[in-house]
């Protein structure tokens, strides 16, 4: 699939790579950096989707390793980054270094593929496994962080939609890549191993040399330097957890952790598709490569859709999208088209939700907490929804798969309003709030007309 | 250093690691491919005889010409010449005319079946599997087959579910998902979220054993599976990928010997069905393999080649703890044995 960014010049046409955003014949383009941070992801995201793809096969085939070591591998893929994502966005914060700390978490990724070459048996992959997810938990806020600042608020949504398009293209490309080379090479793990750890290396290099160290404060501090040039430097040293936990934050934090215990993996729904359709079938270990596609197709377009009507209004809305994805899976037709539309249902779900959540919390937030944030709220993601996934197990051997299934539709259909009313205030808001630290209080520009 | 050099270094640097990746590919790839081309390593016959007589039919994995094919050879003489198939599989199970075979279709999108092969080479039948194959086994007459793969992981498809195991029968119904099944843990109905099931062996069309693993706990069990009422009852614990012996007295499985869990160190062991009376055999190698019978007093099993990956032997070993364990077939792998 091939995305035009025909609104963003190619960091090699740029000159001033890295500069802060520019208007181009009254256009807003999402700045280079961002691209480039974009092309970090591609990189890295192939890196580690190479390996991802052929891990399974690798694990059980070459390692001859049984069920049970595998699905542990599996759990601990997940449950590690979450827990070091907020330990990367508040390193961020704290240092204002954002490039620099999410360099350490690509950094990591690459260590992690030189230990992959030389790892055998369970403990080694393990460990190589778990350097990777930490890596992964590092970057992410920071990373998050920098797209922040390098963008005009006004297109942060579309910012942050080429950059997990980006980020996408990477994770489709990488198992393809994997599974080519094991084609022309039966027993050629070790080349994607190789592979792996030359896409990271580019990726960690493009991403120390190129991308510019923007500092989140710096705008800020020099905006507040006419009004209270003392409280500038004040605010460097200091370091306020409430603002992550109080006012508009608080909000978010909620509705994202009740959406997200609403969502329940799609691991559940292509368990569903596969045992109706044969078709599903089929392809089930390729289904997610469908929710990919449709991701990083929509995430450009919904990112967009934010910046003009607002990313909180994306964000619940886009859940609606999953929604309609459990009542297909739960509906008993098994034709290849309804198939399709849920995979693509649950791509755009993700494209609502995934980059424009990061923009959400970023607008809600100050620059010197912007880190923590981003980390905040997606960790509270990650956490819900393995408690979702869960609990979702129970309720799937209590009732059967399509009646909880409905189950879940039915309680994420009053869900959906209900935090539509939770984040009223912000629904529509597309620029930053003014966050005062004490901020209950509903800042000026919100409230519609 | 502005931009342009900057991103100059980038591409020089790139072209240096995508480079010395190609150069390595390209390496391998021709080692690979002199490996598979090159006459294959050991001695092998047409295909005109392969299934008939008294024989073991399994995976060839003798590098060369041949290499992951079915094959066979006779019973009387299990290290000389083999006859190789044109069929290609990951875990084979034969009867007298037939026999089941769990594959990976290779490709740019891999894929992963089962099929129920006459001997010519033709398929009965086929169906997909939902992960990488695992172990399978078709009962005597050739009426049921089970198999049971790995639900094929990915960080979006995870939590709770690691093997599926299926029983078809030969007109292509399956008889549902174990995890449907009624399961009765010493005496009580239950239904752990995390119980997986895995290693099928038949009784007749009607009955088999297997194992229920509950990922949480690390507990297997022996289960003894009743097709008409789709139930699973347990019969002890700690016996896994069990392998019901020709006289239908005892159960080969693996033993857990050391370690638990993703640790966990298999030793071969045979437990009496009459009496629950368990003897641990003497390998000192972890075996992770079902076991299969060659008569009432030996078994035998696959082991990976520790200075070759892809490479394995079939083993042989005595169940009444005399003798040591022998290699059986040289460079084979999941052995079926048939007496017609």
């Amino acid at each position: 699939m091939y995305i035009s960014f025909s609104n963003s010049p190619a960091p090699e046409a740029e000159s001033e790579v890295g500069d802060p955003p520019r208007r181009n014949r009254g256009a807003r383009t999402v700045s280079s950096t961002v691209v480039t941070l974009g092309i970090v992801s591609l990189l890295t995201d192939v890196s580690s989707e190479s390996v991802a793809a052929i891990l399974p096969l690798y694990i059980t085939g070459v390692l001859g390793l049984s069920t049970i070591a595998f699905g542990f591998i599996d759990g601990l893929y997940q449950g590690v980054s979450a827990v070091v994502r907020i330990v990367g966005g508040y390193a961020s914060d704290r240092y204002d270094m954002p490039k620099w700390v999410a360099f350490v978490g690509y950094a990591l990724a690459a260590v992690a593929r030189v230990g992959l070459l030389f790892a055998s048996g369970f403990a080694a992959i393990t460990a190589v496994i778990a350097v990777d997810r930490i890596g992964k938990g590092i970057r992410t806020a920071p990373r998050d962080a920098l797209i922040t600042a390098a963008s005009e608020p006004e297109i942060l949504g579309t910012s942050f939609g080429v950059h997990r398009t980006l980020d996408n293209i990477g994770a489709a490309i990488g198992p393809l890549i994997a599974f080519f080379i094991l084609l022309a090479i039966p027993d050629g793990f070790h080349t994607v191993f190789v592979a792996s750890l030359a896409f990271a290396l580019i990726g960690v290099l493009i991403l120390g040399l190129v991308v510019p160290n923007v500092r989140t404060r710096a705008a800020h501090d020099e905006a507040v330097t006419d009004a209270a040039a003392p409280a500038a430097s004040r605010v460097r040293k200091k370091f306020d957890w409430a603002a992550v936990t109080t006012g508009p934050m608080r909000r978010v934090l909620a509705a994202a952790g009740l959406l997200g215990l609403l969502t329940i993996g799609d691991g559940f729904v292509y368990l569903v598709l596969q045992s109706r359709s044969d078709f599903a079938a089929q392809w089930f270990p390729l289904l997610y490569v469908g929710t990919n596609l449709a991701f990083l197709a929509l995430a450009i377009p919904l990112g967009r859709l934010s910046d003009r009507v607002g990313r909180a209004r994306v964000f619940v809305f886009g859940h609606a999208s999953l929604l309609a994805a459990y009542v297909i899976a739960a509906t008993p037709i098994a034709d290849v088209a309804s198939i399709i539309l849920c995979l693509a249902l649950l791509g755009g779900f993700y494209a609502s939700t995934d980059g424009v959540l990061a923009a959400l919390a970023s607008q809600l937030t100050s620059p010197e907490t912007r880190g923590t944030g981003i980390a905040a709220a997606q960790t509270v993601v990650a956490l819900t929804r393995f408690l979702a996934a869960t609990g979702f197990g129970v309720l799937w051997y209590l009732v059967g798969p399509e009646t909880s299934m409905l189950i879940v539709a039915g309680l994420l259909a009053v869900a959906i309003p209900a935090v539509a009313l939770l984040l009223h205030p912000y629904l529509s808001v597309t620029r930053p709030l003014a966050v005062a630290s004490d901020s209950d209080a509903l800042p000026a520009e919100v409230g519609e007309p | 250093m502005n931009d342009r050099v900057k991103w100059l270094l980038v591409a020089g640097l790139s072209v240096v690691a995508l480079g010395a990746t190609a150069v390595l590919g390209l390496v391998a790839w021709q080692q690979s491919r002199l490996r598979l081309e090159a006459r294959s390593a050991v001695a092998i016959t047409a295909p005109t005889e392969w299934a008939s007589g008294d024989r073991v039919v399994f995976r060839n994995t003798a590098f060369g010409d041949g290499y992951g094919l079915v094959a066979s050879v006779p019973l009387g003489d299990p290290t000389g010449p083999r006859a190789v198939t044109e069929v290609a599989c990951d875990r084979v199970d034969a009867v007298d005319d037939e026999f089941s075979c769990l594959r990976t279709e290779r490709g740019v999108v891999p894929s992963y079946s089962a099929s129920l092969y006459a001997n010519d080479g033709t398929v009965v039948l086929t169906w997909p599997l939902p992960g990488i194959p695992s172990r399978t086994r078709i009962s005597d007459d050739g009426a049921r087959i089970a198999t049971t793969s790995f639900v094929s992981g990915h960080s979006y498809a995870t939590i709770g579910f690691s093997t599926e195991t299926v029983i078809h029968d030969d007109a292509g119904d399956d008889l549902g998902d174990f995890e449907e099944w009624t399961l009765i843990v010493d005496g009580t109905a239950s239904a752990p979220i995390d119980r997986n099931f895995w290693g099928v062996t038949f009784v007749d069309d009607t009955t088999f054993y297997a194992t229920v693993g509950m990922t949480g706990s690390g507990r297997t069990y022996l289960v003894h599976g009743d097709i008409p009422t789709r139930t699973l009852t347990t019969v002890a614990e700690g016996v896994e990928c069990p392998s019901l012996s020709p006289d239908r007295t005892r159960i080969a499985f693996k033993r857990v010997t050391a370690g638990s869990g993703p640790t966990a160190y298999w030793t071969p062991a045979i437990m009496d069905l009459a009496t629950g009376e368990v003897r641990t055999l003497t390998e000192s190698r972890s075996v992770d393999d079902q076991i299969e019978w060659l008569d009432d007093s030996t078994i035998l099993y696959g082991m990976p080649r520790e200075d070759q990956s892809g490479d394995t032997d079939v083993w042989s070993l005595r169940t009444d703890g005399s003798g040591v364990p022998e290699v059986f077939i040289e460079h084979a792998w999941s052995p079926s044995v048939v007496r017609p």
